[in-house]
Order: structure tokens, then C-alpha cells, then sequence
């Protein structure tokens, strides 16, 4: 299958190899892997901030550079919750609102599109040691993505997988939200860490890098050892 | 800055600040959860129910015209009088009316946070009238002087140790931590007050328009007292409560009851259909019903919005608010608190001066997933952004996504950026977490992340565009 990657602003920025690790488990079960290089923020930003206005015309960028994909895979569930939810909604009575949702049903979240569209759960990664999955909340609830993560970790030889009691709890990042109420945003935080400590797992994976930005952020402050890895850095692990 | 936006700023930082508060809030909701779950899976299909609950409020809603009327029919029928209040002033003075004309003095009240809303308490306090909360938690924050804390568990904040010294400096008891001990204090008190008490004021959970009922769902049977015991019975409803059948409430009174406070039904349920008729021992001489619409119809012209006037206020989608878990109730400074809060007070209250609450959110969505009737709550948050930043843009925020935009739409910008941000770097290292630091909202509590040496635009065109395979 002919893919084209899609990586959000702030991993083509901050983690890249996040996006290299999706190329590389894509790319070993022998697809080839497109990134079309005119794209750059999906618009979430602007969306999530009210102005709509400015949301369309970054979002218009990601979708003429994604006009002529098969199919569009990122490592982000709630970029990729902007495009496939979010998308039609902003362009509503728009005259790209087709576009706007062609674009939405050829997207798919990493995680989603290994296990519900390759049919594929075992990458043959391997990985020693104990981790803890937290679901990003637009994964979880925009996309109902939940087995799909654990599924393809259950086959990583050498992982162990161990829920914490907040899995579902939002982290506090929620995009602009995280410096608009920075001691919300940190208590919320605080919340999650303490959860991820409990399960005395050595690391903290998740589908999405927002997500462990923020948690990432809390446990370098703490001088903790967990460390926090993207489910594609799992996954392309040898 | 608005004050209200102010306020809430100055409260949350306060609330977030306590870990001792945020650790109490968290272990009171934790017995709810386990409960809520259980008599969720007692229903035969917890989802199947939220579907149905959604289009019986959704028949309801949209047709509050036909059912209303038929709800005013019913009941006038049977003696009740109806009072349609288009704002809380005019609800506060029909029932300071009733009050007067009556010659009431002593007033019993059950829970209605509709009340709240009107601020009927200080209304009636004003004018000389005695006032006095009946159920429980609403009673012991009456004798605080605070609000509700939440819509269904009002004192929810305090502890054992708490309640006690103020029934102790209030009342005079004797100290003790023991739930039951306080109750019985309280209980003393209360019993004495519906004796005395010539008009009790209620809420209304639902009302059912084919039978022209209002229904009270209550675990401390004060409702029943407060209802039947005075001579006048005032009940007060936004209009939104109505249902259209009797059957309905087969649904919505296990509903409420499982998602409200994790019971499979609450213990006193009752439906009141007028005052007392013509050869009844008991009950009411007069029942009036307050229908308040106070700014209710602009949320119905919203049909964006509309459905969040199927709202039961269980409270659900406070008890899995993260935000909620974390500022707590009063930092919201609004009647309705929480998730549900967020969306309706900027449509009963203004836009402008609630809209910083539909910004306080990470928008996560449990909210939505909680709500028994289905109201979809957080992308009623982003539409209230949206309108928000249409009505009233911030200029600074206007600004800047509107260069963000132009950025991330001319490649050459975007690299520009970027690359000065890497210039930049490792000054902002040297401020780091200080004061001086511009990224100080997030450095404050948490590691920034850095740039890394190279994006991945700048990686592929140097490994791939040059058809160079990927090395790890």
C-alpha cells in the first residue's frame, strides 16, 4: 500500500523519531511510505482556541497536500481526531466541505490502521520491561481507540503491560488550555503522574506525543526515571 | 480581564493549590464511582438506556409548546395554579406574593438548585420571611452562608470534623464524627421547623404532562415533609423538566438515581398532582408551580446547543470532570457548576462573561461519555469558543493565530520560524522556570521540551528525497 505519512507540527519539530519509527514499522511490513512535504499544522490550534477562520486556512494547506493520498496515516490521535471529526465540522456549508471529508474517511490514526486496516497486531517488535499505557482522550473518545494500542503491545516479546487506575484520565494538556490554566493543567498532570508511578512500570507509552509531552514535562521536573515513549518508538523496537 | 474570568483564575489557582482539598474531593467521588458502575450494569443496556433517555428529551424539547401546555392543563385541572415566569424576577416576586398574601412567616425549603438560580433565599430573607433548608447538605451550607458546592452533593466539601463545630457553634451540639450523631442533630431541628413552617418551597425533577404531575426524587424524605406538611406548596421548575408520559419516569427515576449518586433508585420517589382535593385527611390547602424560563427559550433557539436543555442535573458529568475533580465547585462561581455549567451559564447568563469557563477545559470528553441523556457537553464548549472569539475576539489571541496560520501555510515562514527558534533555545535555557521566562506558563511546573537538532521536513528531504535509505 502506497501511505502517506502524516506528522504533526510539533513532532516534525520536537520528535521526529517518533515519525521515523512509524516509517520504520510501516516500511518493515513492506508498504511504501509517501510524505507529501507541503504539509505543516492540521489547525487544531486556531480550532480549539475559537477562530475558525484562521483554523481553516492552515487546514486547507494539510488538505491540498493530502489531495492526491491513498490513504493518510499520523502518530497523533488527536491530530488526526482534527482531521477525521473535526475537519467536517469546520468546513460545514464550506465549498471544500467534500474535500474536507474525503480527506476525514482516508485518515487514520497509527494504532487504528495497523490493527483495523493492515489486520496486522503483531510487528515483531521487542522490548524489555514493564510499561503503562495512557489513552489520549481524543484517541479514546473521538476515535474509540482502546484495544487497538494493547493489542499490538500484548505482541512485543519482552513487554509487560500494566494498566494504571487513571488510564482514561485526561493528562491536562488539552492544547492552548495547558498555558491558559497552567495550575489546572498541572494539577491534572500531577493526578496522571501519580498514577503512572503506582504501577511501578519503567515506562509511560501512549499514541500520542501531546499527551506525553505533558507527562514527560512532569516527570523530568520530578527527576523521575520513567521514561515516556511513543507507542511507534515501542513498536519499531528490535 | 472580565471580573468573572478573574475570579475564576484567582479560585482555581487556590483550589489546585490545596493537594489536601483535591485528595478529599477525589476519595469522596471514589465510593460513588464504584456504586455508579454497579447499578449501571443492572440495567439490561446502560448505552440502550442513554439512547432512549436522549429521544424522549429530545420529543420533550422540542416540543415544550405542546407539553407544557398539556402539563398546565392537568394540573390546573386539579386545583394547582400555574405561574409562567420569564425570569427570575418575576418568578421571586409571584412567590414573595403568595408569601405575603398568605400571611406566611416561617418557610421550608427542599432541595431545588433552580432556587439558586433565582436567588430566592436572599429574596425572601430580605423581606422578613424565615427561611430554612431541609434536606441535609443544602442545610448544613445554609448554616455556612456558602452556596451549593454541587448540584447534588451541596456539601460534598467538608468533613465530619467540619460539620460538627458548626453545629456546634450553630446549634449548640454536642462534637461528634459519627454521620449518624449529626443527622439526628439536624434532624431535631428540622422537625420542629415543618411544624412551624407555613409554605414549603420545593424543585421539581421531572414533570409529566399527560398526568399534570411533578415528580420529586429524594433520599431524605424532607421532600414528602416539605411538600404535604405547610398549608402552601410552591414548586418550582425550569421549563425544560417536562416529560411527556408517566412511563417515562420508569426510565428517567432509575436513571437519575444510578447516575446521580450511584443508587439503584433513591429512596422516597412521589409525584404531586394539585393540592388536596375534596375529602383528603392531608396535604397542601395550596399548590403553585413556578414554570421559570429565564433565558431557557434563547438556549432552545440555539439548535446547535438545544440539547443541553435535556439536562437532568445529576451531576454526572461533574463527578468525572477533571476540571471539577481539581477547582472544585465554587470557583466556577455559577449556579450550575461543572462541565454542564460551562455550556449553559454563557446561554443564561452572557456569553461574554462566562465564555472563559468553555475555555477552562481540556476538552476530554468524559463529560459526554458520563451524561445519561447524551448531551453532547464538550463540543458545546468549542462552539462556545467559536462564538466566543466571534463576538468578542481577544485581539492578542486574534493576532497571533492569524500569524500561526499565515506561518504554517508558507513553507518558507514556517522554516524561518522555526530556525529562529532554534536560535533561541538555548537563551531561554538560562531563564529557565524563572520569571524572565517567556515559556514560564508551562515551564513552571513542568520540562519543556527542546527542538530537536533537525525537523523531520529537514531529516526526509536529507535521507529521502535524495533516495538514501533510513538508518536507525
Amino acid at each position: 500500500m502506497r501511505i502517506s505519512l502524516f506528522v504533526p507540527c510539533f513532532v516534525d519539530q520536537l520528535y521526529p523519531k517518533v515519525a521515523w519509527s512509524v516509517v520504520s514499522v510501516l516500511e518493515e511490513l513492506g508498504h511504501e511510505v509517501l510524505f507529501p512535504e507541503s504539509q505543516s499544522c492540521c489547525g487544531q490550534p486556531p480550532f480549539n482556541s475559537g477562530y475558525w477562520d484562521e483554523a481553516r486556512s492552515a487546514a486547507r494547506v494539510t488538505m491540498k497536500a493530502f489531495r492526491d493520498s491513498e490513504v493518510v496515516v499520523g502518530p497523533s490521535g488527536s491530530c488526526v481526531t482534527m482531521i477525521k471529526v473535526f475537519y467536517p465540522d469546520l468546513f460545514k456549508g464550506e465549498p471544500d466541505e467534500l474535500e474536507a471529508r474525503e480527506l476525514a474517511a482516508k485518515t487514520h490514526e497509527f494504532s487504528s490502521f495497523l490493527v483495523n486496516v493492515l489486520g496486522v497486531t503483531d510487528v515483531g517488535a521487542k522490548f524489555e520491561g514493564k510499561v503503562t499505557f495512557h489513552d489520549g482522550c481524543h484517541s479514546l473518545r473521538e476515535l474509540g481507540i482502546k484495544s487497538e494500542p494493547r493489542a499490538l503491545l500484548a505482541n512485543v516479546k519482552g513487554l509487560e503491560l500494566v494498566e494504571m487506575c487513571e488510564a482514561e484520565t485526561c493528562c491536562g494538556f488539552g492544547g492552548t488550555f495547558a498555558v491558559k490554566y497552567a495550575p489546572i493543567s498541572t494539577a491534572m498532570d500531577e493526578v496522571k503522574c501519580a498514577s503512572i508511578l503506582e504501577t511501578g512500570a519503567g515506562t509511560v507509552v501512549s499514541n500520542d506525543s501531546s499527551c506525553l509531552m505533558q507527562i514527560r514535562g512532569m516527570l523530568e521536573k520530578e527527576k523521575s526515571s520513567i521514561r515516556s515513549l511513543h507507542l511507534a518508538e515501542i513498536l519499531a523496537s528490535r | 480581564m472580565a471580573t468573572q474570568s478573574a475570579d475564576f483564575q484567582t479560585l482555581s489557582r487556590r483550589y489546585t493549590a490545596d493537594k489536601g482539598f483535591r485528595a478529599f474531593i477525589q476519595k469522596g467521588l471514589s465510593g460513588y464511582y464504584k456504586k455508579r458502575d454497579e447499578n449501571k450494569a443492572n440495567f439490561q443496556d446502560w448505552q440502550g438506556a442513554r439512547d432512549l433517555a436522549a429521544e424522549i428529551k429530545y420529543e420533550a424539547v422540542n416540543h415544550l409548546d405542546k407539553y407544557l401546555l398539556e402539563f398546565e392543563e392537568k394540573i390546573t385541572a386539579r386545583g394547582a395554579k400555574v405561574f409562567w415566569a420569564p425570569n427570575a424576577e418575576a418568578a421571586r416576586e409571584y412567590i414573595l406574593n403568595v408569601a405575603k398574601e398568605n400571611g406566611v412567616r416561617t418557610i421550608i425549603k427542599s432541595k431545588t438548585m433552580t432556587s439558586e438560580e433565582i436567588h430566592l433565599n436572599d429574596a425572601l430573607e430580605k423581606e422578613g420571611f424565615g427561611v430554612f433548608e431541609s434536606d441535609l447538605g443544602e442545610y448544613i451550607v445554609q448554616l455556612r452562608h456558602e452556596a451549593p458546592f454541587h448540584l447534588v452533593f451541596p456539601a460534598m466539601h467538608l468533613t465530619r470534623g467540619q460539620i460538627s463545630d458548626l453545629f456546634q457553634k450553630e446549634l449548640g451540639s454536642e462534637p461528634t464524627d459519627e454521620p449518624e450523631k449529626l443527622t439526628m442533630i439536624a434532624r431535631e431541628v428540622m422537625r420542629r421547623k415543618y411544624c412551624e413552617a407555613d409554605m414549603g418551597i420545593s424543585g421539581t425533577n421531572f414533570a409529566v404532562a399527560e398526568t399534570g404531575m411533578i415528580s420529586i426524587t429524594e433520599n431524605e424524605g424532607n421532600a414528602r415533609l416539605t411538600t404535604s406538611l405547610p398549608k402552601i406548596h410552591v414548586a418550582l421548575l425550569g421549563i425544560e423538566k417536562v416529560l411527556p408520559k408517566l412511563e417515562d419516569l420508569s426510565l428517567f427515576l432509575p436513571m437519575l438515581a444510578t447516575a446521580g449518586a450511584g443508587q439503584t433508585m433513591t429512596c422516597y420517589n412521589t409525584m404531586y398532582s394539585g393540592p388536596r382535593q375534596p375529602g383528603e385527611p392531608d396535604g397542601p390547602e395550596q399548590m403553585h408551580v413556578v414554570l421559570l424560563d429565564n433565558r431557557r427559550t434563547e438556549l432552545l433557539a440555539d439548535a446547535e446547543q438545544r440539547d443541553a436543555l435535556g439536562c437532568i442535573r445529576c451531576g454526572a458529568c461533574l463527578n468525572v470532570c477533571p476540571i471539577f475533580k481539581n477547582v472544585g465547585g465554587y470557583s466556577y462561581g455559577t449556579t450550575y457548576g461543572g462541565p454542564i455549567g460551562s455550556v449553559i451559564t454563557p446561554h443564561l447568563r452572557g456569553l461574554k462573561d462566562w465564555k472563559h469557563l468553555s475555555a477552562a477545559s481540556s476538552l476530554c470528553g468524559a463529560c459526554t461519555e458520563a451524561c445519561p441523556v447524551k448531551i453532547d457537553l464538550h463540543h458545546h464548549l468549542l462552539q462556545n469558543r467559536r462564538n466566543g472569539a466571534k463576538d468578542s475576539p481577544n485581539p492578542v489571541e486574534k493576532i497571533a493565530f492569524g500569524g500561526f496560520s499565515l506561518m504554517m501555510g508558507t513553507p518558507v515562514l514556517y522554516r524561518l520560524a522555526t530556525g529562529i527558534g532554534r536560535l533561541l533555545q538555548p537563551l531561554q535555557k538560562l531563564v529557565n522556570g524563572t520569571i524572565l521566562d517567556p515559556l514560564r506558563a508551562w515551564t513552571g511546573s513542568r520540562q519543556f521540551p527542546a527542538l530537536a537538532p533537525k525537523s523531520f521536513h529537514e531529516q526526509w528531504r536529507k535521507e529521502r528525497t535524495k533516495g538514501k535509505p533510513w538508518k536507525k
